[in-house]
């Protein structure tokens, strides 16, 4: 089912949680809804689902504008972070749930309700437990009970609240995984939401990236990450370091350093911030267009030398990721200076330049020095 | 060495088990056992004959019938509209809320006397609410039902009390959950809701019905204390005392006792049943 969303307002008292969204979905795609808390991505989940009432704009279900049509019609399935099952029922009775309230009519009969309930346990891996109580279950078979339950009235798009947000990494890294091929198998038309960028990274084919009730961002994982459209989009999908440039004509200079890099990408003039990941910045030889900068401390976590340090020119805080496989981090040590070439950046215009003027939201400049090869 | 780490006894973490059982059961014993076996020990004197003389005395019998009949009546009447107060409280709110709110506990804290008092005058015959009724020709003061209507007053707030906190705790999102699966509000309220307050609406249900049939302040006054018709049997126990009757009195008492007993323990048993349901492990 395609969704269609055009200007959603929302407001509780004066604070504003969805300002205006506008959002496509295509059928059969897994869209995740990604923003720190209060950014309006779960009023936006519950609008779509029937849970709130947006002031102004519509949702399109297909061509049906559903916006004003309450839950039980909208037939859609929900699924909530604390999984609200019902608890006096057991799990065959929980996923039958939703075929046994149906209208006369319209309500098969109950041995099929039971073969129906019990085809969706089976997909959702609990066979042999019909009979247990919520109570009996582990968080992450009460998740699939609820999932299991909001497939029984073949919805027309499944919404998660979220779904992982009350589960153990482990558990909650394994029902990620099952979720995408129990997606694939389906192809049921799903959106969920979550604060956590890596779980919207591996799971979803596209990310809507929520702040302050409006869309920073909407697209594939790949876009939103590697191409981020605003400083928000790149600071919440992960670690970033924030140097302070300069553009002149088609010329870099960052943290003051008299030698530019030269790049075609960028189209501006004047002071600008420099937005990289701490595992973009990479240890070069002196010749090497970059600035300088001393570190500070190290710590290895696993495969990778975190380092601590300050860069020469301005005195900025930055974190640099060093991989093994590609220097030899014996030699790194507190007090030593280095050489920092840039990889994969974005140039933004600079948020406390010229008030007004160029709002920090607004323009965007996307800069690489070496497109897309993010391991080299 | 084995053998003699084996021997020591597993220690709990809490300490003093022993004494504080020791003391619970002293307490129980001094509080509620002794002065209740003294009941047993008083009736015996009359000998298995004169006991059941006493109790099926068909005067008695009426009194026992009044005070457990409109026990249950008004327990039943309050486990709907106490759960029906309780449900307004929880999910709506209005001014004065907190008002009526406290308003709940009044029947708690009020002397009984006064209690019975008030109601006299309200649903006498010239009272307040009495005079409408006594049109209709509904006699409420100085009949059952105005025993009915005293148990009903004082057995409320038991209701409300165990059901509010049990409502509040159950999940908007349950009925969201029934909603978004189709159900309608009719059916969100029958399969989902009552089923979770079931055990507490019990619970309840019990500790009215409990103090109902044992009330004696606030329905002397309203039942008018008719022998046959409106006498509760803790009147009659007082009637026997001052009579000098004391083991004919006891005679009554254990008769409510164990009358008592056996209904809360059935009611126990509907609770775990109830529960076990809902909540399947404990």
């Amino acid at each position: 089912m395609d969704i269609r969303i055009r200007g959603i307002h929302k407001s509780f008292g004066s604070f504003a949680a969805l300002a205006g969204v506008d959002l496509d979905i295509h059928s059969g795609e897994l869209i995740a809804l990604l923003g720190p808390s209060g950014s309006g991505k779960t009023t936006l989940l519950r609008s779509i689902a029937g849970l709130e009432f947006p002031d102004a704009g519509a949702i399109f279900f297909g061509e049906e504008n559903i916006a004003g049509r309450p839950i039980r019609e909208r037939r859609v399935g929900f699924v909530f972070q604390h999984y609200a099952l019902f608890k006096h029922m057991n799990v065959l009775d929980n996923v039958a749930f939703g075929l046994r309230v149906r209208e006369r009519g319209e309500r098969p009969p109950e041995p099929l309700i039971r073969e129906r309930a019990r085809e969706l346990i089976d997909l959702v891996q609990l066979g042999g437990l019909e009979t247990r109580y919520p109570s009996q279950l582990s968080g992450g078979q009460r998740q699939r009970v609820a999932l299991a339950r909001a497939l029984a009235i073949e919805p027309r798009v499944l919404l998660l609240d979220e779904p992982f947000g009350a589960l153990d990494a482990k558990v909650r890294k394994d029902l990620r995984r099952w979720l995408r091929q129990l997606h694939d198998k389906t192809g049921y038309t799903t959106i969920f939401v979550t604060h956590d960028q890596e779980e919207a990274l591996e799971l979803a084919d596209r990310v809507v990236v929520m702040n302050r009730g409006r869309i920073e961002q909407f697209g594939t994982t790949d876009e939103v990450y590697e191409q981020p459209a605003t400083p928000f989009v790149f600071d919440f999908l992960g670690n970033t370091n924030v140097l302070s440039g300069e553009v002149r004509g088609r010329e870099l200079f960052v943290d003051g350093q008299t030698v530019p890099i030269v790049t075609d990408t960028i189209h501006a003039a004047g002071p600008v911030d420099v937005y990289v990941r701490p595992g973009d910045l990479r240890i070069a030889d002196a010749a090497t267009p970059g600035f300088d900068a001393t570190i500070h401390g190290t710590q290895r976590t696993g495969p990778i030398l975190r380092c601590t340090a300050v860069t020469a020119g301005t005195g900025r805080a930055i974190e640099i990721e060093v991989p093994h496989l590609h220097y030899d981090t014996q030699a790194l040590r507190a007090g030593q200076s280095v050489r920092l070439r840039l990889g994969q950046f974005s140039v933004f215009a600079r948020s406390d330049a010229v008030a007004g003027a160029t709002p920090r939201d607004a323009p965007l400049l996307i800069g690489s020095e070496r497109q897309r090869s993010r391991l080299g | 060495m084995a053998r003699s780490i084996k021997r020591r006894s597993p220690h709990s973490v809490i300490p003093g088990f022993g004494l504080s059982l020791g003391f619970s059961i002293l307490y129980l014993s001094l509080i509620v056992l002794i002065p209740l076996s003294g009941v047993f020990f008083k009736s015996a004197q009359l000998g298995w004959h004169g006991l059941l003389d006493v109790i099926f005395a068909p005067r008695v019998l009426a009194a026992l019938r009044l005070s457990f009949g409109a026990a249950l009546v008004g327990a039943l009447i309050n486990a709907v509209f106490g759960t029906l107060v309780a449900w307004v409280f929880v999910r709506y709110r209005f001014p004065g809320k907190r008002l009526f709110d406290a308003l709940i506990d009044l029947p708690f804290a009020l002397p009984t006397a006064v209690a019975g008092i008030a109601l006299t005058a309200l649903y006498s015959t010239n009272g307040w609410i009495g005079q409408y009724l006594d049109a209709l020709g509904v006699k409420v003061a100085y009949t059952p039902l105005g025993v009915i209507v005293a148990c009903t007053f004082i057995g409320l707030p038991f209701v409300v009390r165990t059901v509010q906190p049990v409502l509040e705790d159950a999940e908007k999102e349950l009925e969201e959950a029934a909603a978004s699966l189709g159900a309608s509000r009719l059916q969100t309220v029958t399969r989902v809701i009552l089923p979770a307050v079931l055990p507490a609406v019990l619970t309840g249900f019990a500790l009215a019905f409990a103090r109902a049939a044992g009330e004696y302040g606030s329905i002397i006054f309203i039942a008018g204390n008719m022998p046959m018709v409106s006498e509760i049997a803790p009147l009659l126990i007082i009637i026997k005392l001052e009579e000098f009757d004391y083991a004919g009195a006891s005679a009554v008492a254990m008769a409510m006792l164990s009358l008592s007993l056996a209904l809360l323990l059935l009611i126990n048993g509907l609770q775990v049943w109830a529960r076990r349901r809902t909540a399947n492990v404990r």
